[in-house]
């Protein structure tokens, strides 16, 4: 596995290209980060990665994920997982709900659907949260029960969009290592994108920078 | 990824250009050929200017004019002037969450409402009541104080419906700015409240109320059922003189009427043209005003004035709502008694065959109604979204267009169009004929919380693999799901008040609980005038409810959605 992006560049509404064209590997199981200024276009090249780009944007280059092109693979379809800041659990869905609402199809019947979502709660240390309403979690708790919901759906990549900024400082290094070894350990390709100096050296991946034209 | 949803967007721009603007524009059109002389139908065939002539000769038309300039631009001026007031008083004092006690004002239907203020200011009315042991009245007082011939009591009744609508726009617009912050500063330079208020707030607030601000004016300068219980009689306002003119049993008064409907569009243009004219003057001069930098510490008393009418008025807003279930309730009641001597259900049980039919006519046409609009108010939203791309400002017009346009100007020539559908007087009829008025509301009430819903949601969804049809349905509404009842209990209030479209689409036939009570809201009996009313005044009332306890139940275990952390 692994995501192969080939000069990527993108394009706001004015023709102006965001920055300076991007090619680059990410390998299974690595954590390559991305920085740059704010306003450069860190999010953006995440939502194009991923097929979540608003209308007036345009991508030229190409994406590919395990040598097959997902450049206009609509974004349900590209199995990319994304993770949020804030971690956008889904507000009228119980935390077990959320995490089984990204289950593939191919995992059928409802016990074993729902021993999944169990195991994947135990392992992020929300055992006894299925009926939890989300929105009486705490900050790190939903950090953990995001990333989980992402790696049930069985993503080929992931990225990260400053997934760890909102956390207190203490339990930020926490979160990171959880992160971090449920990729390495499901070695799936991973593209961070964040302020933090010290989230790049916890990845101990490639460290880009995005500049401005 | 904008080729997402083109079908979609096709077919909602599809249905809002024939089902919505053709029947307006078509209704215009076929009014206007016969306010220049063509109605084939009663064979006139050449263009004239004869119809105009007869409208000016007819008797009382000059009166009626004047009556509804006076009207509807006093009360939609005043009802600003208060409403700034009244917020920049209280604004600052206001818990979070105060605006959701002017539902009452809004839900309540104009018709209901009129007929409450009747009961208030009539010379046998509470008012009178009250003040019979001071002034020493054994009998009501001989004074015209409803359907007076200035208009004083329809002012008023308009005002108690406009007032709480622009005040509700203006919080909302409020929301958006920060005001305690702006208005310390400014007092820090040492500008007076008010004056903060006039030459900082409202210039930031005035282009976000703009559109509220002509859709009220054109309904003011337009209404019917509020003009025929509480207006002048005779002459009554240009709207309601128009509306007998198409109903009188000489045909050949469709021409004059028509020239009348054609006039009171052209009104209801000139007064929207004059409040844009208005505010292009008024720019330079207040930039000038503002740069001479007068501080001008003595608005205070006009704010309190402001606050106390504005008060006053919703007062009696909330009296005349509680008059309708007493007078239905009443049995024996003389003046100068308060209350009624003897209390009955006979009102209510004497009638209730034909109130239980015009309920149930209701009821179908408001779910009915409020349904299809939902349904396209949520493709047009859910079609933005699928393009990723906001609304561009022809799409905005369109939806407010018939707000804007007086609804006594097309339905006549909707319903020739109608009759040669072969629609003519149709319970489908009355549908299309009130969606074209629920759906431009619903739309307005819906856009501003869907466009708010956080699009990483949706992306987030979709990066867990689902499409676009599972995002809608297993994302989307679930979590949008209170702001769409509320929407839907706003498009039942309007499909409820709703009395020239189904008296015209209705051909008269089409009984329903608004045009029962403006009907009877002449006749002498207040109870059974009362039943029809309250009935009228309650069905929004439930739907706000229902809107109020779906979502409050089915999220009670959901924080972030069940209201306790909305305003």
């Amino acid at each position: 596995m692994s995501l192969d992006l080939t000069a990527i560049c993108i394009r706001n509404t004015a023709g102006k290209a965001l920055f300076a064209p991007l090619t680059l590997r990410v390998p299974p199981g690595e954590v390559v980060t991305v920085m740059g200024p704010s306003g450069v276009g860190k999010s953006t090249l995440l939502d194009g990665i991923g097929g979540h780009l608003s209308h007036g944007f345009h991508l030229t280059g190409t994406v590919m994920l395990n040598d097959q092109d997902v450049t206009h693979t609509p974004a349900e379809a590209r199995r990319i997982g994304v993770v949020f800041q804030d971690a956008l659990l889904f507000p009228h869905l119980s935390v077990g709900d959320n995490l089984a609402f990204g289950l593939p199809q191919h995992l059928k019947g409802r016990d074993p659907r729902r021993a999944a979502v169990d195991a994947a709660l135990d392992q992020a240390g929300l055992d006894g949260l299925y009926s939890r309403d989300p929105a009486t979690l705490s900050g790190g708790q939903r950090a953990r029960a995001a990333l989980m919901r992402s790696l049930l759906a069985e993503p080929l990549a992931l990225l990260l969009d400053e997934p760890f900024a909102k956390l207190d400082a203490a339990l930020r290094d926490d979160i990171r290592q959880f992160t971090f070894a449920h990729v390495h350990q499901r070695a799936i390709p991973t593209l961070m994108v964040t302020h933090d100096p010290a989230d790049a050296d916890a990845a101990s991946g490639e460290v880009i920078q995005l500049t401005t034209l | 990824m904008s080729h997402d949803g083109r079908n979609l967007r096709g077919m909602v721009l599809g249905v809002v250009s024939f089902g919505l603007i053709a029947p307006i524009l078509l209704g215009l059109w076929q009014t206007a050929t016969a306010a220049f002389g063509i109605l084939p139908a009663l064979g006139h065939q050449t263009p004239t200017l004869a119809p105009w002539a007869m409208l000016a000769d007819l008797p009382g038309f000059a009166t009626s004019l004047r009556m509804t300039l006076v009207t509807g631009l006093g009360s939609t001026l005043l009802a600003l002037l208060l409403a700034t007031g009244f917020c920049a008083t209280v604004h600052a004092r206001l818990p979070p969450g105060s605006a959701r006690l002017l539902t009452p004002f809004l839900a309540v239907p104009h018709a209901a409402m009129a007929v409450g203020l009747a009961f208030l200011l009539a010379p046998s009315g509470w008012i009178a009541r009250a003040m019979a042991p001071l002034a020493g009245w054994m009998t009501p007082p001989d004074i015209a104080t409803v359907n007076d011939d200035w208009g004083v009591a329809l002012t008023i009744g308009l005002l108690v419906k406009e007032l709480p609508f622009l005040l509700l726009v203006i919080l909302s617009a409020l929301s958006q700015i920060p005001v305690a912050r702006q208005m310390a500063a400014g007092r820090a330079l040492g500008y007076g409240r008010g004056v903060v208020w006039v030459k900082i707030i409202m210039p930031q607030v005035w282009p976000l109320v703009r559109l509220p601000v002509w859709v009220t004016l054109a309904y003011a300068l337009s209404a019917v059922d509020m003009a025929i219980i509480l207006g002048p009689s005779n002459p009554p306002t240009l709207a309601v003189a128009i509306m007998r003119w198409f109903f009188d049993p000489d045909p050949q008064m469709i021409l004059p009427a028509s020239a009348g409907a054609i006039l009171q569009a052209t009104l209801v243009a000139a007064g929207v043209t004059l409040l844009y004219i208005a505010e292009r003057v008024a720019a330079p001069i207040g930039r000038w005003w503002l740069r001479r930098g007068g501080r001008g510490l003595s608005t205070e008393p006009g704010l309190w004035l402001a606050t106390a009418a504005s008060v006053l008025l919703m007062a009696a807003g909330l009296i005349a709502m509680l008059s309708l279930v007493t007078w239905s309730l009443s049995w024996r009641w003389t003046f100068p008694d308060l209350l009624p001597a003897s209390w009955s259900l006979k009102p209510w049980a004497a009638h209730s065959g034909d109130w239980t039919r015009a309920l149930n006519r209701t009821l179908i046409l408001a779910l009915t109604t409020t349904c299809l609009s939902l349904v396209l108010a949520m493709a047009w939203l859910e079609g933005e979204d699928r393009a990723r791309r906001g609304r561009a400002a022809w799409a905005e017009a369109l939806i407010y267009l018939p707000l804007l346009i007086p609804q006594i100007g097309f339905l006549y020539g909707l319903n020739v169009v109608f009759l040669r559908l072969g629609l003519g007087g149709s319970l489908t009829a009355v549908i299309w004929a009130q969606t074209l008025f629920v759906f431009p509301y619903v739309m307005i009430t819906l856009s501003d919380p869907w466009r708010a819903l956080d699009p990483r949601i949706t992306a987030t969804a979709a990066a867990l693999g689902a499409g676009p049809t599972r995002r809608l349905i297993a994302v989307k509404l679930p979590i949008l799901l209170r702001p769409i009842l509320t929407a839907a209990a706003i498009g039942v209030a309007v499909s409820v008040a709703q009395y020239l479209p189904t008296l015209f689409m209705g051909a008269g036939r089409i009984a329903t609980l608004t045009t029962e009570a403006v009907a009877l809201s002449s006749g002498s009996d207040r109870r059974v005038t009362g039943v029809y009313a309250t009935l009228q005044a309650a069905l929004p009332f439930a739907a706000y409810f229902v809107a109020f306890a779906i979502p409050a139940m089915l999220h009670r275990n959901r924080r972030a959605l069940s209201g306790a952390s909305h305003a």
